[in-house]
């Protein structure tokens, strides 16, 4: 992309919009991990015949859509304990197995909801840090530092209007430095060493994001 | 003979289980959970427990039981809340158990490395994070890993699909998840299967927990039968 591209024509983009847009930029035939909440819509939006393979962490490649009726099978769930289905070519494997394929590389996609990204793609989506809250952290510091690409879905501001794209994260890490891209409601970025790249935005302008981001935020090309 | 006990009472499988145990727990959700074995051990009495699974118990059955009844001092687990894991989660906020929290994949790691005898490893996830606070760490070729230790059971108790009267587990989809980890690492493996079948008829290349690490299994059919 040599250019950022201003999409002041139309409003901020809704969930299915934005998992549409990731499942366009995932390579076919790659092995893909979705994070639990909203990256599992991507699963919705690729397309037929791109030959990504879907990884569950409870040790499934080649997971299948959501079950329904007569196919849910108490022993077949996603990771978050959801009913689904296997497609053809699919493989059952232990846990380790499972984090292995992450931790060794193999595994070229994951996509993960998040609470904050930092401007060099450092990730906090585990915990709030609260005192009364549970800790849990699941798979999330697996796929993390495993994933070859690791992108983040997520609206870009929270509800009190905070943004969730930041110079440093406040909230405990999940990962450092391993998030790629961030795809959010109103902008998509590249994240990194070299900081914040704008690629894309939606019902806003390159200008108006640099003014409510603390972060330096740089046009596509420059 | 075989060095193997198949039982189809549930209480006499997990009549070993002592106060003050570390007790592996399969299951990733309700998936290839062993609530069998778990409601006998609820009825044998074992106290004082660390118990080590994936999650903090679902609901009010199961693992969530076991909670309930008080037995658990420390829970090790890499995702405790859930939205129904109110029996935990009560149990917390009142202070009456304790929490490790470690990774999804630290967990099966760990006790992966205890079924096969590494005494530590080095491992990337968590760098940088509260989890790794205190860990060692070290650069290997220019990445940073955290010392992982192990985590060995006194006792794992897991879910599987099928036995055949030597030991030998298969089991079924994802309710595969942590059950052939844990039966390397604990000590004594204790296994709850749909039906056990005559040894020679599991394929041999089928076979996912070999019967070395197995030894105890209860027959769920036979154990309805006898109920019946």
């Amino acid at each position: 992309m040599t250019a950022t591209v201003e999409h002041l024509d139309r409003g901020a983009l809704d969930k299915d919009a934005i998992a549409a847009m990731i499942a366009r930029d995932i390579p076919d035939g790659s092995y893909v991990n979705l994070g639990i909440g909203q990256p599992t819509l991507v699963a919705d939006h690729l397309a037929a015949g791109s030959g990504v393979v879907l990884h569950t962490e409870n040790g499934m490649l080649g997971m299948g859509p959501a079950a329904v009726g007569d196919q849910v099978d108490p022993d077949l769930t996603n990771a978050g304990k959801i009913p689904v289905t296997e497609l053809p070519g699919a493989a059952y494997f232990h846990h380790a197995d499972s984090f292995a394929m992450m931790r060794g590389g193999h595994l070229d996609v994951c996509v993960l909801g998040a609470f904050q990204v930092s401007q060099h793609g450092d990730l906090a989506n585990w915990h709030t840090g609260a005192a009364d809250a549970i800790p849990a952290v699941g798979g999330a510091m697996d796929l993390a530092i495993g994933a070859k690409d690791v992108l983040v879905m997520m609206t870009l501001f929270a509800k009190d209007g905070t943004p969730k794209l930041v110079p440093s994260c406040t909230y405990p890490l999940t990962g450092v430095a391993c998030v790629s891209r961030v795809y959010t409601d109103v902008a998509l970025f590249d994240v990194g060493p070299s900081g914040v790249v704008v690629l894309e935005t939606w019902g806003t302008s390159f200008d108006d994001l640099a003014a409510r981001l603390d972060v330096e935020l740089r046009r596509a090309g420059d | 003979m075989s060095r193997v006990t198949i039982h189809d009472d549930a209480d006499a499988a997990v009549a070993c289980v002592s106060d003050g145990s570390t007790i592996l727990i399969g299951g990733f959700g309700m998936a290839g959970m062993p609530v069998t074995l778990i409601d006998a051990l609820i009825r044998q009495g074992a106290t004082d427990l660390t118990v080590v699974s994936n999650n903090a118990g679902n609901g009010d059955t199961g693992l969530a039981a076991l909670l309930a009844a008080g037995r658990v001092r420390t829970m090790v687990c890499s995702f405790p809340r859930q939205k129904d894991s109110w029996v935990f989660d009560g149990l917390y906020r009142d202070q009456k158990i304790e929490l490790e929290v470690v990774p999804q994949g630290n967990l099966a790691e760990r006790m992966r490395a205890a079924g096969a005898g590494i005494g530590a490893f080095y491992c990337p996830t968590a760098v940088g994070t509260p989890l790794a606070e205190g860990k060692e760490t070290r650069t290997i070729d220019g990445r940073d890993y955290v010392l992982e230790l192990p985590i060995r059971g006194d006792v794992a108790l897991i879910g599987a699909h099928r036995s055949d009267r030597m030991g030998n587990l298969v089991y079924r989809k994802t309710a595969r998840n942590f059950g052939p980890v844990m039966a390397t690492a604990a000590s004594t493996t204790i296994a709850e299967v749909a039906e056990v079948v005559d040894t020679g008829t599991l394929d041999p290349e089928s076979v996912v927990t070999p019967s070395i690490y197995v030894d105890h299994v209860l027959d769920l059919s036979a154990a309805k039968e006898a109920v019946a």
